[in-house]
């Protein structure tokens, strides 16, 4: 049985001007340890899928079990990062990345050290005390991470936490990521709209088509490119191979369309 | 290089050097305008262009103040209306607020109130005086009620909004923690609103005096008000323009004290 089971997904948003399908017919398995990429133009239902995921959204059918138990009541087992970084810009860095912990009352000595640990570890030590808006948009992002991770949660998803940054400054978290990532074992979904970063960074592709979002096809990454950093990996001679494929597919979607 | 540098410097320092002069010279003219405000007013008194008995003149005033410090009256009256409106301002800033939050809880209360809250804030609250007094007698409480009713209502509307109006990704991120609503109300809704409560602060203020001051017309018997009301009852225009002056001094003193509070509280 898998880690991650989503299973016959449909989602409709209802507005007082229309009836909108976001998803329909997601059905997905994922494995413990495994790191996913959630791939497709905008609009196709991306974030609605991990918004369900996460328990925020109630979908209008189909249910997720995470280790066999429906995530309705299940806290702090998913860590969740938004299209941006939501520090509040009121709280210093340090109650920012404990705040998740102190919201479910884990909030001790050793929990809070863990924590200030992990911000050393993203290379942000000795900016405790400051204000997220006296920091740099990569700092930022990186704090928001670790404010994630610090619950330890065993399930951890990215919505294109990549996607404000410089190019130099997304290479060196896309390494940074993965590294922490493989380190704790962790089970990840990124999405993004990047097709370098989805290759390079996961186990396994799943390209969404629009309107509805649907599952159009998955691709496996191969061994040798797994293994990899995301650096490396975007160097690896198999990658410009899968990404020609990948890019042609999104294409095709794209023109399908019109 | 060295020299261009030295001639930004210069241009730098010409620059701060014309920005106080031109302090000056509005410093100049403010003060200007306040002696010839009241140096015509003493002139054309004395000279009677204007009624001295209607309009009184900066000397009798400045006479009559000397004389209420001396006996005390001043003070003491000056300190009622103060206590009223301090807390008046401070009970429909800290009311508005809590009404706020409970809209704000409930979604399905605030579409049902909406209306009223509308019908409410439209009706001039003074006109509330007559019955506020019959209902707490004529003392504080009902002064001080009139300081806060006249303000609560208008912060309920305008915090209410500013609390509605919180990014709800913030609310999402403290969901995917797990957080209770009380939660999310403590650690999203209620600082991120802070800015707008302080600023409503400002506004009620000087609501308040009003409130306050209308209260003691009512009530007739303590307070700045009670003067301008028996100094209009006994025709000594004095007395009134004695205390429109101490009331505009210092609510201008309490208002600034607010700002500086605000500059205080949300500097980051
Ligand atoms: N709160 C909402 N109410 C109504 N429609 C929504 C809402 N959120 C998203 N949608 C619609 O659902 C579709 C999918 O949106 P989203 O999940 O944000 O896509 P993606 O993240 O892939 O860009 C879009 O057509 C969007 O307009
Ligand atoms: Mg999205």
């Amino acid at each position: 049985m898998s880690f991650l089971a989503i299973k016959d997904i449909h989602h409709t948003y209802f507005t007082k001007a229309s009836a909108t399908t976001a998803l329909s017919e997601i059905s997905l398995q994922i494995e413990e340890g495994e790191f996913v990429s959630f791939l497709g133009p905008s609009g196709c239902g991306k974030t609605t899928l991990l918004s369900i995921i996460a328990g925020l959204i109630k979908p209008t059918q189909g249910t997720i079990l995470l280790e066999k138990k429906p995530i309705t009541g299940l806290k702090n087992q998913i860590g969740y990062m938004l299209q941006q970084d939501y520090l509040f810009p009121w709280k210093t860095i340090e109650e920012n990345i404990l705040l998740g912990l102190k919201l479910s009352k884990q909030l001790n000595e050793k929990t809070k050290n863990a924590a200030l640990d992990l911000l050393n570890q993203m290379g942000l030590s000795g900016i405790e005390t400051q204000l997220p808006k006296q920091l740099s948009g990569g700092m930022r992002q990186r704090a928001a991470l670790v404010r994630t991770l610090a619950t330890e949660p065993k399930l951890l998803m990215l919505d294109e936490p990549f996607s404000a940054l410089d190019y130099q400054t997304k290479l060196k978290l896309e390494d940074l990521v993965s590294n922490t990532l493989d380190s704790f074992g962790k089970t990840a979904i990124l999405v993004t709209h990047d097709i370098g970063e989805a290759i390079a960074m996961s186990d396994r592709v799943v390209l969404f088509s629009p309107s509805p979002g649907r599952i159009h096809r998955i691709f496996d990454m191969p061994d040798e490119l797994r293994s990899l950093t995301p650096f490396h990996a975007r160097n690896h001679e198999a990658f410009s191979g899968i990404f020609q494929t990948i890019w042609k597919e999104l294409d095709s979607l794209e023109t399908g369309k019109k | 290089m060295k020299q261009e540098k030295n001639s930004v410097n210069l241009l730098h320092k010409n620059y701060l050097h014309s920005l106080t002069i031109q302090k000056r010279w509005v410093r100049f003219y403010q003060i200007v305008i306040f002696l010839l405000f009241f140096s015509s007013w003493e002139i054309s008194s004395q000279q009677r262009w204007i009624d001295p008995l209607l309009f009184s003149s900066p000397s009798k005033i400045w006479k009559l103040f000397l004389e209420k410090i001396q006996d005390g009256s001043l003070m003491s009256n000056l300190g009622v209306t103060l206590t009223e409106t301090i807390f008046g301002f401070l009970l429909g800033t800290l009311l508005g607020t809590i009404l706020a939050a409970v809209l704000w809880w409930s979604p399905l209360l605030s579409k049902i109130v909406d209306p009223y809250l509308v019908i409410l804030n439209a009706m001039p609250k003074v006109a509330l005086g007559p019955i506020l007094i019959v209902s707490l007698g004529p003392g504080y409480p009902s002064i001080i009620a009139m300081g806060a009713i006249i303000s609560v209502i208008i912060t309920t509307i305008v915090v209410y909004t500013s609390f509605k109006e919180v990014d709800p990704n913030y609310l999402k991120v403290l969901q995917t923690f797990g957080a209770t609503r009380l939660q999310c109300f403590k650690e999203a809704i209620l600082p991120a609103s802070f800015p707008t409560i302080i600023s409503t602060l400002k506004v009620n203020v000087g609501l308040s005096w009003v409130g306050v001051i209308v209260g003691e017309f009512l009530v007739s018997s303590r307070g700045l008000g009670y003067f301008i009301i028996y100094g209009f009852q006994v025709f000594n225009f004095t007395l009134v323009f004695l205390s429109l002056l101490v009331i505009a001094v210092v609510a201008t003193i309490m208002y600034q004290l607010v700002e500086l509070l605000e500059k205080k509280l949300i500097k980051e």
